[in-house]
């Protein structure tokens, strides 16, 4: 699984931040950046309680890599 | 324009709860036709599925799109453009996206981990003062309203000594049940007062958010733009979680069990603070929405240029959100409860406020093990017009 955010659309709000640690984080002006692409299997659920919880629609649900 | 306004439907409460009018209109149309306190029809949406799809899509559900700034007929069209410029509730992308994007540095997640030392001062402090006033005591007065006003004061660069006469403003501001004239007189003051810190910011920005305003943004921001966002974030730092800290302790007051959950295990105190703003939602609705089309909700279908209030306890009290709904479960750790909102408009300062409540509960449940009620149950005052629910007073004994 891979991350997917919409950096044009993030507000900054924090919550993948707070939620999925491990895999996204905000840059100095407070938009989500991704740590990494790929997402441990560990991480997926976060992941998806981040998009569940992301107010502005900017993480997305997590893509299947080619061959998945 | 001086007559008593109605209550609508979505603020009226019983204690800590929602009226059953508003669970029956939940359970049953999902969208209810209502008069706003202004005597403007409108449209109630209750449903938690509903609020939040509303929430998420601002194209069609516009902010900017009718009366945005509270105000009176009685204004000139130069003091209603003053009011609306930096009020960030008052816009829609793309004007909104630009406006909060020069906050968003302010309020990461890194930057509330570095206050964090300073908000436990001022926690311990509060503390240290209520000890000092003896018991009984007013929670609201010596704990619940000091923490958030110093740190929001501390934050935004404004001098905590001038806390009485904008907390007074700002009291007559929220009050719903005064006329509208009285409201918006204190609004303007609000913003008069806010012009001035501006115009000594742009002199000697120091190291404060109004501060880096200046320095980062001075060329963009107009001095009415500046002014607005601060009033904003002043009074929203403020009401807000000052609300909650004195509303929540009594809410884990009147449940012991729940109390010592937060009091006696650290790992309970981040969903304790969740359950809580789910079950209190002390903001009854946020600002109205404005259809920019048809639309259908619950089944309804609404006109394009209808005002929708969003019932915001009624959607975070939900059967379809949370299962029990009615129940304060500090263990339920369900996410994504509406108290911060949803969608562009999320509350912008929602990490700080967590930050003080995660901070401010456990310390004074474990500074004083005793807390207790100083008066009976019966004869605390909840604040039933208020823009913002809560407690006037506090007794507590410990």
């Amino acid at each position: 699984m891979r991350a997917d955010v919409e950096r044009d659309i993030c507000i900054g709000a924090g919550m993948c931040v707070l939620t999925a640690p491990a895999v996204f984080d905000q840059d100095d002006d407070g938009i989500v950046v991704v740590l990494t692409e790929e997402i441990a299997p560990g991480d997926e659920a976060a992941v998806r309680r981040a998009v569940t919880l992301c107010p502005s629609g900017a993480i997305r649900p997590p893509r299947l890599q080619a061959g998945q | 324009m001086t007559e008593t306004p109605v209550m609508p439907l979505h603020m009226r409460r019983e204690r800590f709860d929602p009226v059953e009018e508003l669970a029956r209109a939940r359970e049953g149309e999902g969208v209810t036709r209502i008069m706003t306190i202004f005597g403007t029809p409108a449209y109630l949406v209750s449903r938690y599925e509903d609020v939040r799809e509303v929430l998420s899509d601002a194209t069609r559900f516009s902010n900017a799109g009718s009366q945005p700034v509270l105000h009176s007929d009685t204004l000139s069209k130069e003091e209603r453009a003053r009011l609306q410029a930096g009020q960030l509730l008052a816009y829609d992308p793309p004007e909104h996206t630009r406006l909060r994007r020069m906050l968003t540095p302010e309020f990461t997640v890194r930057r509330m981990r570095r206050l964090e030392p300073r908000i436990v001062e001022i926690v311990d402090a509060a503390l240290d003062d209520l000890e000092r006033a003896g018991k009984p005591a007013d929670l609201v007065s010596h704990f619940a309203l000091p923490v958030p006003s110093l740190v929001i004061c501390e934050l935004l660069g404004v001098p905590y000594s001038d806390r009485e006469a904008f907390q007074r403003r700002t009291g007559r501001l929220l009050d719903a049940s005064l006329p509208l004239e009285q409201r918006t007189a204190a609004q303007l003051e609000n913003r008069e007062y806010m012009g001035h810190l501006v115009e000594r910011a742009r002199v000697e920005p120091g190291e404060d958010m109004l501060g880096m305003l200046v320095r980062e943004h001075g060329d963009d921001l107009t001095d009415a733009e500046l002014a607005g966002v601060s009033s904003l974030l002043l009074l929203a730092g403020h009401e807000t979680t000052s609300n909650m800290l004195g509303l929540g302790t009594l809410a884990l007051l009147r449940h012991p069990d729940q109390l010592a959950l937060v009091r006696d295990d650290p790992e309970q105190v981040e969903p304790a603070v969740e359950e809580l703003l789910r079950w209190l939602s002390i903001v009854h609705s946020g600002v109205p929405r404005t259809t920019t089309t048809e639309v259908e909700i619950a089944g309804q279908t609404v006109p394009e240029g209808s005002q929708l209030i969003l019932a915001l306890p009624a959607a975070n009290r939900d059967p379809d959100f949370v299962d029990d709904p009615e129940r304060l479960d500090v263990t339920r750790g369900a996410a994504g409860h509406l108290a911060f909102g949803h969608g562009v408009h999320h509350c912008l300062g929602a990490p700080l406020a967590r930050m003080e409540m995660r901070i401010a509960f456990p310390a004074l449940l474990r500074r004083f093990p005793g807390l207790a009620l100083a008066v009976p149950y019966e004869e605390i005052e909840f604040k039933a017009f208020h823009v913002v629910y809560g407690v006037r007073e506090l007794p507590v004994t410990w």
